[in-house]
């Protein structure tokens, strides 16, 4: 069909002005946009869940809060930190729904230190940048990624080691992906494009690559064609779904 | 020990004078956040934040932080003319590409030879390594910013850490509450002691073989 064909017809249609454009959407198209009870469908007890945040800042507050709620256990958890006891993924810890985590640092919430000493969370770390490249490798569609951060410690212990021509050696580290991934956006629009805000942006966009099934939560959702594609940090394509956020419920260590 | 929030502000002013005009620093979470209020005046410096941001500012006035403006410690910061925002692959690959100037980073044991451990007390707190070892592996200049001796007094400048290791060979400079510390080739050299105290207080205080610069100064 003509962009004149689709045009022509007002009762599907509606033309959006944008910021030194015009687009066409269609008007009452929900696109990936869902309520929070769908969403709350793909989470099951088991499950490998990927989130993005960085101390609880940009991860997604509504989502979490409806994981806790539903009641799913035994989660395998990977991102980058335990949170706070109430802040970010912290709660869920906290009410003994994770089995496992794959973090850079737990330092910021007491219980999963407890917990891992007591033997009831299993924990592995990764250096920080390490974890972020190998979610990105994962969402990117390779195999893993070489570096050499922490070679000679304990953090390379037991890892494979490549030499390669240039006579570096390396740590091979494994690609991280998982069956659900949520994010926090600032702004997405119906189809997944994700804005996210200043330092909330964190690991969200390469963590909304690495699901296999992506929720976006977002501050707002805007019409298809609202958003400047130069200005578009996620492509719609990783996202699969997109709920209302419905604000942050926690407060803040500073605050 | 119990150490004032005085002393603690003057060890964060002493590695604040390491900083030099248009350098890219990175400061670590706990005791290095605290030099950022520190740069001496008309000093250009770009500080960034490991979760996402380049060239943030000054603390906020309270009422007036943006929960989503925070540093890599949790803090709430500003933005500066010119910062920029990006994703934590991007942060770290500026790190890893050698592209920071300087990092001070807090210590558990600094070994004679600039072995830093940061991440792990075994059997008792393992809280994780976050970005440290990136930060202590490829910053050009690594500064230990710590309390002389542990908690219960035992030195943790020592001949070899004895904790796992963040980074081998990594730290450059160790600013404590008694003393500067360079690490140079030939092992540790003592070349400045707080005000009050002594040379054989360090001396004492440190169970790493260190040398005593000929003319040691005073901060």
């Amino acid at each position: 069909m003509s962009r004149a064909d689709d045009a022509a017809d007002p009762t599907a249609l509606q033309t959006v002005a944008g910021p030194g454009k015009v687009a066409l959407t269609l008007a009452a198209e929900p696109g990936k946009v869902a309520p929070l009870n769908r969403a709350l469908e793909v989470f099951h007890d088991g499950m490998t869940l990927m989130f993005g945040g960085f101390g609880g800042v940009g991860t997604p507050p509504t989502l979490i809060r409806a994981i806790l709620e539903s009641g799913v256990r035994d989660l395998t958890l990977i991102g980058n930190d335990s949170g706070f006891p109430e802040v970010g993924v912290g709660p869920l810890i906290v009410n003994r729904r994770v089995s496992r985590l794959i973090v850079s640092h737990i330092g910021s919430n007491p219980v999963a230190g407890k917990q891992m000493t007591d033997g009831e969370l299993r924990v592995e770390f990764s250096p920080q940048g390490t974890l972020a490249e190998r979610i990105r490798a994962g969402g990117v569609g390779l195999g893993g990624i070489l570096v050499d951060v922490g070679l000679d410690t304990i953090a390379g212990e037991g890892k494979q080691m490549l030499v390669l021509e240039d006579g570096v050696t390396y740590l091979v580290e494994s690609a991280l992906t998982a069956e659900v991934a949520i994010v926090h956006a600032r702004k997405a629009d119906r189809s997944g494009n994700l804005l996210f805000d200043k330092t909330a942006r964190n690991f969200n966009p390469f963590v909304a690559m690495a699901g296999d099934f992506t929720i976006a939560e977002a501050d707002e959702i805007v019409p298809v064609g609202e958003l400047d594609p130069e200005e578009i940090v996620t492509p719609g394509i990783f996202v699969d779904m997109i709920v209302q956020s419905e604000g942050v419920g926690w407060k803040w260590a500073w605050e | 020990m119990e150490v004032g929030l005085g002393v603690k502000q003057r060890m964060a002013a002493r590695a604040a004078q390491e900083i030099c005009d248009g350098m890219v620093v990175n400061l670590g979470i706990g005791l290095p956040t605290l030099v950022a209020d520190h740069v001496p005046e008309g000093r250009r410096v770009t500080f960034q934040a490991e979760n996402g941001m380049l060239g943030y500012g000054r603390t906020p006035e309270r009422g007036r932080e943006d929960p989503n403006l925070i540093n890599a410690g949790g803090l709430p910061v500003t933005e500066e003319a010119g910062a920029s925002y990006f994703d934590s692959t991007i942060a770290f690959g500026m790190i890893r590409r050698g592209r920071l100037d300087l990092t001070v980073l807090g210590a558990l044991q600094v070994g004679e030879r600039g072995d830093l451990a940061n991440w792990l007390v075994p059997g008792q707190r393992v809280p994780g390594m976050g970005g440290a070892m990136e930060l202590a592996q490829k910053a050009r200049k690594v500064i230990a910013l710590t309390l002389h001796t542990a908690k219960d007094g035992s030195p943790k400048i020592l001949p070899e850490c004895t904790f796992p290791l963040t980074a081998r060979e990594a730290v450059d400079m160790i600013i404590t509450d008694l003393a500067v510390i360079e690490v140079t080739p030939d092992g540790l050299l003592l070349k400045e002691v707080a005000e009050g105290v002594s040379v054989g207080q360090v001396l004492s205080a440190t169970s790493a073989r260190l040398a005593v610069d000929r003319n040691p100064g005073c901060f």
